[in-house]
């Protein structure tokens, strides 16, 4: 009986009184725009193309994001250097629709697509929310310094031989039959 | 022009003071809640956000007054105005303080009790009439809660009536002259509390209109004004309730001379609006069926009992 | 029926296939990489083992491999046994210790067996942290990319390119862990089947170029089930769409006609539907220079051409390349007196024949499944390889019979692929070619007999005559009477013979070859004999069906010569390919008006006063008759977003109905299309007028794709006249395989999903629907006489060459395709060039005619004839059957580099 009349009644006037005291405690509201909050590096914001340490593009159109893309605002096509490179031709983000919700950095390979700490990404036109390539491209890494897709790929481009990425042995002499 | 029941004066500031304090409302309510959750709310509108409801009422005027074509139009336009009439009709009866009141009615308690079951038929017809499965829902539900929760709201009364002996709201506050009836009729007033914040559909008892479960139920399909009536209809019996508690059991405007007796009104039913809000901000909603079994099997056997000790009490004094 | 019980499950299986094979026809998954139902076992990845228990109380059992072993009765296995599943993931990490970190820029992410493979073995850690293995790759050609270091060595591309496919040129090498697979030096992959090495291998090593260059993953595609236009066999193909273009061809398996292959041509000769040149807007010549129409203007201008509007005679010129509603719709609009024939002379007077056979109780039109159950061969005269090149794969499997009758005798399951290829070694079925010149199928072939055309008629002729008395006998030379001889025992001790013949060569040989086969029947109970014609084109059947005998293109052309007729309307055909360019040129200079209707500039739309566009393939719903007479839909894939409509649409009022309503007019104007309509999907299967999606149900980038034309984002698009829908939305085909574009399963996002909506692996989809044969055969026919006439008023007697790139007009526009192209030679014996002093390579006139072709000189073409193979520009109509040549100095444009044929002369001889 004590037990019941402590679950209910009692629980409900501790939570109404703790609720209640809630008063005296200072907002955490920010006053944006007067007040600038403080953005934490990993928020989930305007997303960007970074570029690897060599300063190439890092997107290699592999079509990840676009389908882990839950509003489907992401469409790109792949095109290919003289030397094997794969890179977008074409890169558009619909923010009008996007959600920020980051999937397409999760799901991103060659961490090329990256989500920064802007989020003051309001325009007049509509039109103006949909990014290409040249504006969603920057030219540093982002967040991710020292990774380079093609030194752990298989693939050869320029400048980077068969057998020259990390871990690989030389190519086979296929006309050997030596262990 | 004098203050006096009845008196045009009377009934025009009634009027615009409760439609004013219920839009009002709105603001407080939002801010209330925010402090409550640490947040400022509302604060950009006017000083402290207070024209905020003038900004809210200018968008939702300008808004597309829009029926799905597939509702039945009468209905669906019949139902706001049905809340707000009866709502703002109850408030014929409250008796705000001595010379301040629409009609002294020596029915006034029947009369208030009658306006709040009228308030069902608004939400049936809005659900019914919208066509839409949530509207359904939520229609059903708010017919069979308001329709239960009515009963117990009767005879948790029946105590004051009896203490006071008289119907007349008037008369049952002057009854309180040498104790509130909270203390006597605790139990009535407990009861009349819940049964109130159910009639009136607020949070936690805000099952028809459940954001989470059914869209937002009854008025899933209005827009505009039409919901913008919905809504201060819902606020409107909030200051109902308040006030109706404010009579019944907290002795109306009876209080200190140093203040004048509507100011005395006006305050205890802003202690129970707060009050309101603040069970808004910290009790979460029952289920549907918990709600109903609640009312029948534990409130109506306590508001029975309460009747019958209330009745057995006044005959051994006689 | 052998019951087994797999993971304490009973189950029915067919003892005859291997465990793995009734595992995936039950539904089960059981990974696996170097089977394939084409093309057996040999145990090479040890990827499907299971555990095996010898009896109920056997709690430990052994470790087998499905593929290797028989379903036997009462057998008790465990897929899901912790020892196997472990033996399976430890596996598939050996088989990936030096796969590369490729996916993201590999074309098979996403659909690679490989893939789906490790995910359900459980491996996804790589612990070996030696060095990777790597390989440089090879140019394989325009159609094939190479990425050897993605190999798992399950020597699947080997077994189907050299041992399904006949290819010689790709080969295992190296040993141990320095496996590779690629040829002997970079080059072309000669054999047509190339393509099917995308499909075949289970990763990314062999890949798609044409489809690499604009690549796009398989959910982003939008797809239809479609069929391949490229020749009369009529494969089910699934064209992929993105961004408005065609992306790539896959095979759409179809248990009758093309199974799980197809040729290069129809793979990869799809680029001419992405042309630039194609025709946007409807245009009218003015003074030389060309005007776009307005809608009303057009409308206008085809009223004019109505046989209800006008006074003087309009004539249609249908084509074998259109649609059959298209080449009905034509001719509804000029009535069906003026409705004339778009092929050459001497191809509709074989493809009349074939349709009068075809409606012959004595023979059977087999499908690719049945030919390849055929035990006895006889090619009279068709090069298969390059006019049909599916059946020639299908002619691959069939000589393999009597290996699997060793097989049966010495009792070993068919499945134990490399035991059956050790026990027959070089012991074939017979198939026996009659030709021109040494042909592809050269290397499976029992006997090659090498004439010119009329000889080769009369050696024909001559089988017919020693198998039956009652055909006409005719008598060979004397060192060809015990070759008459043999090829005629070989056919008539067959279970199962078959004779093919088709209309590249003319209506003798054809002839000749009913003859065969109606001889043949004479001596069976079963009369019907495989008889397997030919036609050239996609629709050349139902072109015949359409037309009356009479009103051939000569026909046609003459009506225009003389006046009779003065306005024409051509659909789909370029008349500079069908009939002498004088004649042509006469024709439509008497035309008071010719529209023309095609999607690409051609000699003939330069000549026209109106021009139409229309749409290719996979951008229009149509139906097609093949070479069996089997109808089948084709359905839209995407839009044309230029102003092209189909033909049918620009030809027919009834535009609105759609495809169904047409369809069923022409099932009731037409004599022997009755079961048209038969293909049409049930539309009671689609609930609530759902419909069934184009899109995969993880299509990306639907409100980015179209967002730099405008943000507000247009209403999808609404195909009001289809079952399928050009979105998401609706219900994906359960009820009928023919609306099955691209197949996929939970874990199998691979082609080798197919076996999930297979009855049994290898067999008929599920709810299956390869099409309808709309032939009635209840003809009684009797012996066709043979003209064996030569013509001997020159010293070359002629025989046409075609060939798999270049002879078939529209995939010959494609890019890649143009690479494999050659352009026109002559093919000559050694002896006759020596004499005239010709080397190879070397420019040639023909005396009398106005071209100019390169010396192809071949070891094995007789003395006495030649070979020739005309591209587009020649004139090759106006050929006659005999012909002189001389040594020309004029510069050859393109010459015979590339060409791929066994029995080209060195250059020094």
């Amino acid at each position: 009986m004590f037990t019941l009349f402590k679950d209910t009644l009692v629980s409900q006037v501790v939570t109404l009184w703790k609720v209640f005291a809630k008063i005296l405690v200072k907002a955490d509201t920010v006053q944006y725009p007067e007040e600038q909050p403080y953005m934490f590096p990993r928020w989930r914001g305007r997303i960007i193309l970074s570029r690897d340490p060599d300063g190439e593009e890092r997107c290699v159109a592999c079509n990840l994001c676009a389908v882990a893309c839950p509003v489907d605002c992401i469409a790109l096509q792949k095109t290919e250097d003289e030397e094997g490179r794969w890179y977008p031709e074409f890169f558009r983000i619909n923010f009008s629709r996007c959600i920020m919700c980051g999937f397409c950095e999760e799901a991103c390979p060659t961490n090329a697509i990256q989500l920064t700490p802007d989020f003051e990404m309001a325009e007049y036109v509509r039109q103006d929310m949909v990014w290409e390539k040249e504006d969603l491209l920057i030219s540093g890494t982002g967040k991710y310094h020292d990774y380079s897709f093609y030194n752990v790929c298989g693939k050869k481009i320029g400048g980077k031989d068969k057998g020259e990425a990390q871990n690989e042995a030389v190519p086979v002499n296929v006309r050997s039959l030596l262990p | 022009m004098t203050w006096e029941v009845g008196s045009p004066l009377s009934i025009i500031s009634i009027l615009a003071v409760v439609i004013v304090v219920a839009a009002m409302l709105i603001w407080v309510e939002r801010r209330l809640l925010s402090f409550w959750q640490e947040r400022l709310g509302p604060n950009r509108v006017g000083y402290f956000g207070l024209l905020q409801v003038v900004a809210d009422m200018i968008k939702i005027f300008y808004k597309e007054d829009w029926i799905p074509p597939f509702a039945d139009k009468f209905g669906f336009v019949l139902a706001p105005a049905i809340i707000m009439m009866v709502i703002l009709l109850s408030f014929a009866v409250v008796p705000f303080a001595p010379g301040v009141g629409v009609i002294d009615s020596n029915i006034g308690v029947l009369f208030m009790l009658a306006m709040a079951s009228l308030g069902a038929y608004s939400v049936m017809l809005g659900g019914l009439s919208s066509n839409n499965k949530y509207a359904l829902l939520g229609a059903l539900r708010a017919t069979a809660q308001m329709v239960s929760y009515e009963v117990f709201m009767g005879i948790s009364l029946l105590g004051v009536v009896a203490l006071s002996g008289s119907f007349n709201l008037r008369e049952i506050v002057l009854a309180q002259q040498d104790g509130w009836y909270v203390i006597p009729q605790f139990v009535g007033f407990v009861i009349f509390l819940i049964a109130g914040i159910a009639e009136s559909h607020r949070l936690p008892f805000d099952i028809p209109e459940a954001e989470q479960e059914i869209c937002a139920g009854y008025h899933t399909e209005y827009s505009g004004m039409k919901f913008g009536m919905f809504f201060v209809g819902e606020y409107l019996g909030l200051v109902l309730i308040s006030s109706l508690i404010t009579v019944l059991f907290f002795g109306g405007w009876l209080g200190p001379a140093f203040l004048p007796p509507i100011i005395w009104f006006s305050i205890k039913v802003f202690c129970f609006i707060g009050f309101f809000i603040l069970l808004r901000a910290a009790v979460p909603r029952p289920r549907y069926d918990q709600l109903m079994s609640y009312g029948w099997l534990v409130l109506l056997p306590i508001s029975l009992i309460n009747l019958l000790v209330t009745a057995a009490i006044i005959l051994s004094m006689q | 029926m052998a019951k087994i019980v797999i993971d304490g499950v009973d189950y029915e299986v067919n003892p005859d296939n291997n465990l793995l094979q009734e595992c995936l026809s039950q539904g089960l998954d059981l990974p696996y990489f170097c089977w394939h139902p084409c093309m057996g076992s040999v145990g090479a990845c040890r990827q499907c083992a299971v555990i095996q228990y010898r009896d109920e109380d056997d709690d430990k059992g052994m470790l087998v491999m499905a593929c290797m072993t028989p379903p036997t009765d009462g057998m008790i296995i465990s897929i899901e046994d912790e020892q196997a599943k472990s033996f399976r993931s430890n596996v598939i990490e050996s088989l990936m210790i030096s796969h590369p970190h490729d996916c993201p820029v590999c074309e098979e992410g996403g659909e690679c067996h490989l893939q789906d493979m490790t995910l359900m073995s459980g491996h996804n850690y790589r612990r070996y942290d030696k060095e990777k293995v790597t390989h440089r790759n090879q140019y394989l050609g325009p159609f094939i990319g190479h990425e050897m270091n993605r190999c798992i060595t399950c020597y699947r591309c080997v077994r189907y390119y050299d041992d399904y496919a006949g290819g010689t040129d790709l080969s295992a090498q190296a040993s141990h862990h320095h496996v590779y697979f690629g040829r002997h030096e970079e080059g072309v992959l000669e054999s047509e089947f190339s393509g099917n090495l995308v499909e075949v291998c289970p990763t990314g090593v062999f890949t798609d170029r044409t489809f690499s260059e604009n690549y796009t993953r398989k959910w982003d595609l939008q797809t239809a089930p479609s069929i391949c236009t490229g020749c009369a066999v009529g494969c089910n193909t699934t064209p992929g769409e993105r961004y408005g273009t065609l992306r790539r061809i896959t095979n759409r398996y179809n248990s009758d006609v093309n199974g799980y292959f197809l040729c290069d041509r129809g793979r990869f000769g799809y680029g001419y539907s992405s042309s630039d040149q194609r025709f946007a807007d409807p245009l009218q010549r003015k003074n030389e220079t060309a005007e776009i129409m307005d809608d009303s203007a057009v409308q206008s201008m085809l009223d004019g051409f109505s046989s209800e509007n006008t006074s003087v005679t309009t004539i249609g010129i249908g084509s074998p390349r259109a649609s059959t509603e298209a080449n009905y719709a034509l001719r509804c609009l000029v009535g069906a007196d003026n409705f004339f024939s778009g092929m050459s002379d001497e191809e509709f007077e074989s493809a009349n024949l074939i349709l009068q056979l075809n409606k012959d109780k004595a023979f059977h039109s087999p499908s690719i499944r049945e030919i390849e159950q055929a035990d006895a061969i006889l090619i009279v005269g068709e090069d298969v390889t390059n006019t049909a090149p599916r059946i020639a794969l299908a002619l691959r499997q069939s000589v393999r019979n009597k290996a699997m009758e060793l097989a049966d005798q010495s009792r070993i399951p068919r499945w134990q692929d490399a035991a059956v290829r050790e026990l027959a070694q070089h012991d074939r079925s017979p198939l026996s070619i009659l030709s021109g010149y040494k042909t592809r199928l050269d290397d499976v072939a029992d006997d090659e007999i090498i004439d010119s055309i009329p000889r080769l008629a009369s050696f024909a002729q001559a089988i017919a005559g020693s198998l039956s008395g009652k055909a006409e006998q005719i008598q060979v030379e004397d060192g060809q009477v015990a070759a008459v001889e043999k090829i005629a025992e070989q056919l008539k001790s067959a279970k199962r013979p078959l004779v093919i013949a088709g209309s590249s060569q003319g209506a003798e040989l054809i002839k000749a070859a009913a003859n065969i086969a109606r001889a043949l029947g004479e001596s069976r109970a079963d009369g019907a004999i495989d008889l397997c014609l030919l036609t050239p084109e996609v629709n050349s059947m139902g072109m015949a069906m359409l037309s009356t005998e009479e009103n051939s293109l000569g026909a046609a052309l003459e009506k225009l010569r003389s006046g009779e007729a003065s306005k024409v309307v051509i659909v789909e055909n370029d008349l500079y390919r069908r009939a002498p360019h004088g004649l042509v040129d006469e024709a439509l200079e008497k035309a008071e008006q010719c529209l023309v209707i095609d999607q690409l500039p051609t000699a003939t739309t330069a000549k026209a006063d109106f021009v139409l566009p229309c749409t290719a393939f996979a951008e229009q719903e149509s139906s097609y008759i093949n070479y069996e007479g089997r109808a089948q839909l084709s359905f839209q894939v995407h839009r044309n977003h230029a102003r092209a409509k189909s033909s049918w649409q620009w030809l027919s009022a009834a535009t609105e109905e759609g495809i169904e309503s047409l369809m069923h007019d022409c099932a009731d104007a037409v004599p022997g299309l009755a079961k048209l309509c038969e293909i049409l999907p049930d539309k009671s299967q689609f609930v609530g007028g759902m419909k069934v999606p184009r899109q995969s149900h993880r299509y990306s980038g639907r409100t980015a794709m179209k967002s730099h034309l405008g943000v507000h984002e247009p209403k999808q698009a609404v195909d009001s006249q289809s079952v399928m829908s050009f979105s998401m939305e609706g219900i994906s085909s359960q009820k009928d395989a023919s609306i099955l574009a691209s197949s996929w399963s939970p874990q199998w996002n691979s082609n080798q999903s197919i076996s999930k909506f297979q009855s049994e692996v290898n067999g008929e989809l599920k709810q299956g629907h390869t099409g309808k044969l709309v032939m009635e055969r209840n003809a009684e026919g009797a012996y066709l006489e043979v003209s064996v006439s030569e013509d001997s008023s020159a010293e070359l007697q002629l025989s046409r060459a075609h060939q798999i790139f270049g002879s078939d007009e529209l995939s010959s526009r494609s890019s890649v395709i143009k690479q494999r192209m050659v352009g026109s030679y002559l093919g000559i014996s050694e002896e006759d060039a020596r004499s005239k002093r010709i080397r190879q390579g070397d420019s040639i006139a023909i005396v009398g005619v106005e071209a100019s072709l390169s010396a192809c000189i071949r070891s094995s073409i007789k003395n006495g004839s030649a070979v020739i193979y005309c591209d587009e520009t020649m004139d090759s109509h106006s050929l006659p059957r005999s012909i002189n040549i001389s040594k020309s100095n004029n510069e050859v444009q393109t010459g015979i580099k590339g060409l791929i044929i066994s029995d080209l002369m060195d250059e020094d001889n």
